[in-house]
C-alpha cells in the first residue's frame, strides 16, 4: 500500500482538536472541579462530603440492577419471538419496537404520570367502579417500572440483531444432535446471544443509574437518585465542585460495573463498532 | 400451544408500550384543560397550536434550528474523521481515538452534560464573561454528541468498500482529492446519510445534555416541557406529540417499505 496521501493525514485534525477539547478535556475538568473549593484551592471536602450521599447511590444501584434484570426478563422472551417470525413481520415488530424511543422521553415519562397519580386515570377508573384509589406513583416501583419502560427498547434490539443472525439450520442440527428444547436454548441460543446480552444490560443500566426525570416525575419527589442529587447541587445550589464530585463518583461506578460485568459475561461486544 | 402463550405475551409488552401513548392522543383531544380528566371531545388545542395562542412555536423551531446546525457539522467533521480512523496505521493511535470516540457514547448523559457544562463555566469565569452559556456552548454539546454516532455509521462503510477502488481511480489519473470525492465517497453515501438521520434525531430529543449547556436565551422543545412541569402541563403539548408521532409514523413506514424495494430489487 502506498503512503498516506496528505489528505488523509489532515483530514482528521478537525475531530482530533473537537475531541481533545470537547471530549477529553471537560472530563479532567470534572476531576479539578472535585478536588477543589469554590476559590480554586485544593480539598478533599467534595468527596469525603459524598458519605452523606450513600444511601442515595446504594438506592439508585439497587434500583437501576432491578430495572436491568426485569427489562432482560422481558426483552428475552419477546426478542426470541420476534426473531422467529417471518421477515416481514420482523421488520414490522421492530418499527413497532423503535416508535416510541423516536418520542419524547419526557412526554412519554409525563404521560405514565397521567396514568399512574393519585387522581389519575387508573385511580379514576377505580373509584368509578367502587373501589379504593391506589397509591401508585411515588413509590421505588413506579421508578423501576419507569426505568424499564424507557429503556427495555435499548434491551430488546441488540438481543434481537443477535438472534436474528443465529441460521435456522444451527438450531437443527441441535436438534438432530439429541437436544431438547431447554439444552437448545441453555447451550446454543443463549451463548450465541450473550454479546446482545451484554450491550443490552449495558444500555439499559447506565440510562437508569443517571436518571433525574424519571425520578423527579414517578417518585413524586419522594425518591431521589444520584441524578437527582447532581442536578439539585448545580441547577439549584450553583454547587460545581460538589456536582462535579457526584459526577465523578457516578463515572468512576459505571466504569467498575462494566468492567465487573464483562469479567462475568466474558469479552461480549467489546467495543460499539460493528 | 407454545406460539400461542409467545404471542399473547408480544401482545401484553406492546400494548404497555404503546399505552402512554394512547393516553398522549386521547388527551389531545380533550375539551378541559387536564391532562388526566377528560371532559369531551374537541379539536381546541390543535386549533391553539396553529393559530399561535401558545407559546410553542419559538422552542419549534429553535429545536430543528439546532438539530439541522448540529447535525451538519457532526456529518462533516465525523465522516472526515472515520475516513481518517480508518487510514491511521498506528494501532495505538486507532484505539486511543476510537476509545476517545466511545466515551460520549458510554458516558450517561447527565455527566457528558455536566463535564461540558463545567468546562464553558470554566473557561468563561477564565474570560471574565458573566454568562458563560448560550446557544453556542449549546451547539457545541450537540456536535460533540453527534460525532460519535455519524463515525460509527460511516466506519462500517469504509470497512466492506473495496480499498483498490480509490488506488484504480488515481492509476486512472484522478488526483487523491478528486479520487476521495468521485470513488469514496460516493461508495460510504449509504453510511453517510444515516449518520446524519442518527444525529439530526438525537439532536431532536435530547433533553439532558441541553439541560446543562444552554443558557436563558435558547429554549429547545424538551426543555420548554420540562420547564412546563411545574405549571402542569396543558392538552397543546399533547397535541403537539400526536402530530410528531404521525410524523414519525410515517416516515418509518416510508423508509421500511422502499427499504424492502430495495432489498427485492438486488434479489
Amino acid at each position: 500500500m502506498k503512503n498516506r496521501t496528505f489528505l488523509q493525514r489532515i483530514i482528521g485534525a478537525p475531530y482530533i482538536f473537537w475531541a481533545a477539547v470537547f471530549i477529553v478535556v471537560p472530563l479532567i475538568i470534572v476531576v479539578y472541579y472535585s478536588f477543589t473549593d469554590a476559590a480554586g484551592s485544593f480539598t478533599l471536602d467534595n468527596m469525603k462530603n459524598l458519605s452523606d450521599y450513600g444511601q442515595i447511590f446504594r438506592d439508585s444501584i439497587l434500583y437501576s440492577i432491578a430495572a436491568t434484570a426485569i427489562s432482560l426478563i422481558l426483552a428475552y422472551p419477546f426478542a426470541y419471538v420476534m426473531s422467529r417470525k417471518r421477515e416481514k413481520t420482523q421488520q414490522i415488530m421492530m418499527v413497532l419496537v423503535m416508535l416510541p424511543m423516536w418520542m419524547s422521553l419526557l412526554i412519554l415519562t409525563y404521560s405514565w404520570m397521567n396514568i399512574l397519580e393519585r387522581q389519575g386515570i387508573v385511580n379514576t377508573f377505580l373509584s368509578k367502579i367502587g373501589l379504593s384509589p391506589m397509591t401508585l406513583i411515588g413509590t421505588p416501583g413506579a421508578v423501576i417500572f419507569g426505568m424499564v419502560y424507557n429503556y427495555i427498547p435499548y434491551m430488546i434490539l441488540p438481543i434481537y440483531s443477535v438472534m436474528s443472525k443465529i441460521e435456522p439450520s444451527v438450531l437443527e442440527a441441535a436438534e438432530d444432535l439429541g437436544s431438547g428444547s431447554a439444552s437448545k436454548l441453555y447451550r446454543v441460543i443463549l451463548p450465541l446471544s450473550m454479546p446482545g446480552v451484554v450491550s443490552g444490560i449495558t444500555m439499559v443500566f447506565v440510562p437508569s443509574v443517571s436518571t433525574f426525570y424519571i425520578s423527579q416525575k414517578l417518585g413524586d419527589g419522594k425518591i431521589l437518585l444520584v441524578g437527582d442529587i447532581i442536578e439539585r447541587q448545580i441547577q439549584g445550589n450553583y454547587n460545581y465542585n460538589s456536582g462535579a464530585a457526584l459526577s465523578f463518583v457516578l463515572m468512576v461506578l459505571i466504569i467498575l460495573s462494566l468492567a465487573l460485568m464483562k469479567l462475568f459475561a466474558g469479552e461480549g461486544d467489546d467495543s460499539l463498532y460493528v | 400451544m407454545k406460539k400461542t402463550i409467545g404471542n399473547i405475551f408480544v401482545g401484553l409488552l406492546y400494548l404497555i408500550l404503546y399505552l402512554p401513548l394512547l393516553v398522549m392522543v386521547v388527551f389531545s383531544f380533550n375539551a378541559g384543560s387536564s391532562t388526566s380528566v377528560f371532559k369531551g371531545l374537541s379539536f381546541k388545542w390543535y386549533v391553539e397550536l396553529f393559530t399561535n395562542s401558545t407559546d410553542v412555536g419559538v422552542p419549534v423551531r429553535n429545536t430543528l434550528i439546532l438539530a439541522v446546525i448540529s447535525a451538519v457539522i457532526a456529518t462533516v467533521i465525523g465522516t472526515a474523521a472515520a475516513v481518517y480512523i480508518y487510514y491511521v496505521r498506528s494501532k495505538l493511535w486507532k484505539n486511543t481515538l476510537n476509545t476517545v470516540t466511545n466515551i460520549p457514547m458510554m458516558n450517561p448523559d447527565i455527566v457528558t452534560g455536566v463535564s461540558l457544562m463545567l468546562l464553558f463555566v470554566f473557561v468563561g469565569r477564565l474570560v471574565g464573561a458573566v454568562n458563560s452559556l448560550n446557544f453556542f456552548t449549546l451547539l457545541i454539546a450537540h456536535i460533540t454528541f453527534n460525532i460519535p454516532y455519524v463515525i460509527l455509521n460511516v466506519l462500517p462503510k469504509l470497512n466492506q468498500t473495496d480499498p483498490h477502488l480509490a488506488e484504480a481511480a488515481q492509476d486512472l489519473g484522478s488526483t487523491p482529492t478528486e479520487s476521495f470525492f468521485r470513488v469514496v465517497l460516493p461508495a460510504i453515501m449509504p453510511g453517510v446519510t444515516s449518520g446524519f438521520m442518527m444525529a439530526f434525531t438525537l439532536s431532536l430529543d435530547d433533553f439532558i445534555i441541553s439541560y446543562y449547556t444552554t443558557g436563558t436565551d435558547f429554549q429547545t422543545l424538551p426543555l420548554y416541557i420540562f420547564n412546563m412541569v411545574k405549571k402542569p402541563v396543558k392538552p397543546h403539548i399533547y397535541a403537539l406529540y400526536s402530530i410528531i408521532f404521525l410524523l414519525v409514523l410515517a416516515v418509518l413506514l416510508f423508509t421500511n417499505i422502499s427499504g424492502m424495494k430495495d432489498k427485492k430489487e438486488k434479489k
